[in-house]
């Protein structure tokens, strides 16, 4: 008997604020409107999607001090979202970003057990922290974190949140009508957690959830975050999505798993994929050069490249040369509210490294800012995609993809027309839902 | 039919209904409280008697019967909640018209985070979404959070606006906290997004504004991240039983909720209210008066009176209420809203004591009760609460046009 084929498993992210999302395409929706959330998730359901998931923002991004105008901008709320979405979907999980910095671990908790219950058992939480000030202007405490506390910060949150999930066992609510019974343990939902972050004690307001505790997931890269993710995630959102740093990543990350008593399944990892289909590979390449020409106009390269640079690089021609001024060192304060910033950590030598490229391939801004930003992993024929994404999974470089469609709201479709039957005709992804909880469609543990 | 002459209705969910007993009813689905499922019957419920909105309980600690005692301490009533907001979200894609009106705790949470929530809920209810703030001055509440401390909150403080109180100061920082909620409502002109290929740009930034809040409790940045909501501000709702909350509703609120417990006493708050609402400023805009009342229906007084008794003594107290209880008829309730309609209030918000019993009664006797005398909508008029309301959509504070 054969060994049963690994199972893929696939989420749908809402595509949202980043420069990945087309909305000049005459296809693209609202990115608002319920009705396109409605779109995506039931599209993602109708292809047997683990879970839909849901980005989160909490401040307009900025550059050059103003307001950051040629992304989609604007999002709704995480948990509002999820819910309403959880009365038009029956099966699909509902994984949102809640950040920890800027709440409190009781009200998040609150909130996610309430999206348990109300969805039957199909909440998830990316866990997410913050420290920067700017985000924190929106919010009472303002100033924020210092960076060094972060993981500290989050570490505690999430482990306060799960005591008051545990709370509740489970078998306390007897509501018996005949004996006036409601409640069988008086002390049902007691907590109490008292350290530096947080000095909290009470009752805890909403009974056990059907999954007990929400699916966790984290998205850390950092060697404390890869840490922390082995010892509390259910699933990590990396952002590995080739062969070679796929099993690293996936290698070192279930490797750190032991030592706190786990094992390889009780940690899911899902690099970050986006995809371009067409009837060939050829055509398909055609295409993903088009999307890629949506995805990054002359501004876009700029504003790009003034992310690196640090500096104002408005009166440059996006069709000519880079720049031969070097960036601006220091205190990066160009892009507020921008993850990728961070990602440049030496940008003395990124600059040197981008001038050799586009001297080499004889590249004008745009050209290099597409070819270093370029970020599409499936590109192909449908036959192609399956096989790479089917590939990929059982070579144990990822346990399955979080995919970023282009557009808003339909841009699953063709892949859950085209590619999901290919995956399921090869017995690694399932034709139907076995479970209704979403630990149960990841393989988790209740 | 638009709603007549009549007033407008709207019911408060909670739990099994309001007395304590109530979840050992027959009918009642006490191990359902947790589940979308009893939400959505009893919002469809009130819906298919095109009733204007529902409220939704909520609070940051286990049941209580007196606003002060100590939370969960007894085990013979409902005990254990979901976020109010969550269900209203929950239960609007399955729904319509209704007016969905989540109660939010503003004492304990980000205006930021609500702010955005309750927008989200008018784009999930296409213009549906409403909000009832309440502050929690418990020491129980503040416990769960942990970083902040108050002075004692004494019920009896609330009759003093003008004497500085623990009370009075956290409802000094919800009036605050609503200022912030409707700044960053407004922080997003409706054109704001533009999608202009030929520009590359996807949103005016122009019409997008920093709200730049700065008070005693709150410093808030803005603008919001979640786009101006279809109704442009959601209505904002609160309960108000003395002068201290009459204020804060007088200054920020759409909706009052008042409790009278006869009809001249209900002349009196009206007065009360419009008196705090001159000294806002806000004479000219509209503030509706609700009356609260608990309300047991039966076919007759009697069979209502007997039912309440029955209940009182599965909980071994009778039960009293900061509201009204009314035990009778629909036609009695219906003469009962009529009168006090008189006296000037714009609206009821019933609270029934046993659900689903009473809210039945409610949408199956009274509301036909009202019809009959032309005085309750046959079809609803409008598609957003604030048309059902009467309010216009307000314009932006922030735009220049």
């Amino acid at each position: 008997m054969t060994q049963p084929r690994k199972q893929i498993h696939l989420a749908a992210h809402f595509p949202g604020v980043n420069n990945t999302t087309v909305w000049s395409d005459p296809e693209a929706g609202s990115h608002i409107e319920f009705s396109s959330f409605v779109k995506l998730a039931q599209t993602a359901e109708r292809a047997k999607f683990d879970f839909f998931f849901l980005a989160e923002g909490l401040r307009l991004r900025e550059q050059n001090g103003e307001i950051y105008d040629l992304d989609v901008v604007g999002r709704p709320d995480t948990f509002t979202v999820l819910s309403a979405l959880a009365a038009v979907t029956e099966r699909l999980g509902l994984a949102g970003t809640i950040n920890s910095t800027f709440n409190e671990p009781f009200e998040v908790a609150r909130q996610f057990a309430s999206l348990d219950h109300l969805s039957a058992g199909r909440a998830a939480w990316n866990v997410v922290t913050s420290w920067d000030a700017f985000t924190g202007e929106n919010f009472r405490r303002a100033g924020f974190l210092p960076q060094d506390q972060r993981y500290s910060r989050a570490e505690t949150f999430l482990r306060t949140a799960w005591e008051l999930f545990d709370s509740w066992r489970g078998d306390e609510i007897a509501a018996d009508a005949g004996t006036g019974v409601f409640l069988r343990d008086a002390n049902a939902g007691a907590f109490a957690h008292h350290d530096e972050h947080f000095d909290i004690e009470g009752r805890f307001p909403v009974p056990r959830s059907p999954q007990g505790r929400p699916v966790i997931i984290q998205a850390g890269d950092s060697d404390e975050g890869r840490e922390f993710a082995a010892a509390t995630a259910d699933a990590i959102f990396s952002r590995y999505g080739t062969l070679e740093a796929g099993q690293a990543f996936y290698t070192d990350v279930k490797g750190r798993l032991a030592k706190y008593g786990r094992t390889s399944e009780q940690l899911v990892i899902l690099p970050a994929a986006t995809f371009v289909l067409g009837d060939t590979d050829a055509d398909a390449h055609e295409r993903a050069h088009v999307v890629r020409l949506q995805q990054v106009s002359g501004q876009t390269a700029i504003k790009f490249l003034e992310q690196l640079w640090n500096a104002d690089l408005s009166g440059y021609d996006p069709d000519g040369p880079l720049p031969d001024i070097d960036p601006v060192l220091g205190e990066h304060t160009i892009a507020r509210g921008r993850a990728s910033v961070r990602m440049y950590r030496d940008p003395l030598a990124m600059s040197r490294e981008w001038r050799q490229l586009a001297e080499a391939k004889n590249l004008s801004i745009r050209e290099l800012i597409i070819e270093v930003t370029g970020r599409q992993t499936f590109i192909g024929s449908p036959a192609t995609v399956a096989a790479t994404i089917d590939d990929l999974v059982q070579a144990d470089a990822s346990d399955g993809f979080i995919l970023v469609p282009h557009v808003t709201p339909g841009g699953l479709d063709e892949f859950a027309d085209k590619v999901v039957p290919l995956l399921q005709e090869r017995g690694s992804f399932r034709t139907e839902y076995t479970g209704s909880t979403l630990r149960e469609h990841l393989g988790l543990d209740a | 039919m638009a709603a007549g002459n009549g007033p407008r209705i709207a019911v408060a969910l909670d739990g099994a209904g309001w007395h304590p007993a109530a979840w050992r009813e027959p009918g009642a689905r006490p191990g359902e409280l947790l589940t979308a499922g009893y939400w959505a019957d009893l919002v469809r419920e009130a819906e298919a008697a095109k009733l204007d909105f529902v409220t939704l309980e909520d609070s940051l600690a286990l049941q209580t019967e007196q606003y002060l005692d100590r939370p969960g301490e007894r085990t013979d009533v409902v005990q254990g909640r979901l976020d109010a907001v969550l269900i209203a979200a929950r239960v609007a894609p399955l729904t319509s018209h209704i007016g969905l009106v989540p109660t939010a705790i503003v004492t304990h949470t980000e205006p930021f985070h609500l702010s955005k929530a309750i927008a989200t809920l008018d784009y999930v209810s296409t213009g549906r979404a409403g909000v009832r703030v309440q502050v929690a001055g418990r020491p129980a509440d503040n416990r769960h959070f942990g970083r902040r401390e108050f002075g004692e909150f004494r019920l009896e403080d609330s009759a003093t606006p003008d004497v500085p109180s623990p009370l009075s100061e956290l409802f000094d920082e919800a009036a605050d906290y609503v200022e912030v909620l409707r700044r960053l409502w407004d922080s997003w002109e409706d054109d704001a997004e533009i999608r202009d290929v030929a520009t590359g740009r996807f949103v005016d930034r122009e019409k997008l504004h920093y709200i730049d809040f700065e008070g005693r409790w709150f410093k808030v940045k803005g603008p919001s991240i979640t786009p101006r909501p279809p109704q442009g501000q959601p209505p904002v709702t609160a309960l108000a039983h003395a002068a201290v909350p009459y204020r804060l509703a007088a200054r920020s609120a759409d909706v009052v909720y008042v409790t009278p417990f006869d009809r001249t006493q209900a002349g009196e708050i009206v007065i009360a209210v419009r008196d705090e609402q001159d000294r806002a400023g806000r004479a000219a805009e509209t503030l509706h008066v609700f009356g609260d009342v608990v309300v047991f229906l039966d076919e007759t007084e009697q069979a209502a009176a007997d039912r309440k008794a029955r209940l009182d003594d599965l909980s071994g107290a009778k039960y009293t209420s900061d509201a009204h209880v009314f035990t009778g008829t629909p036609a009695g309730l219906a003469d009962l809203l009529l009168d006090w309609q008189a006296a000037g209030l714009s609206g009821f918000r019933l609270r029934p004591g046993a659900v689903p019993h009473d809210l039945t009664a409610i949408t199956r006797g009274l509301v036909p009760e009202l019809r009959a005398r032309g005085a309750f909508r046959t079809e609803y008029e409008a598609a957003t609460l604030r048309g059902l309301l009467g309010l216009a959509k307000p314009a932006n504070r922030y735009a220049t046009a």
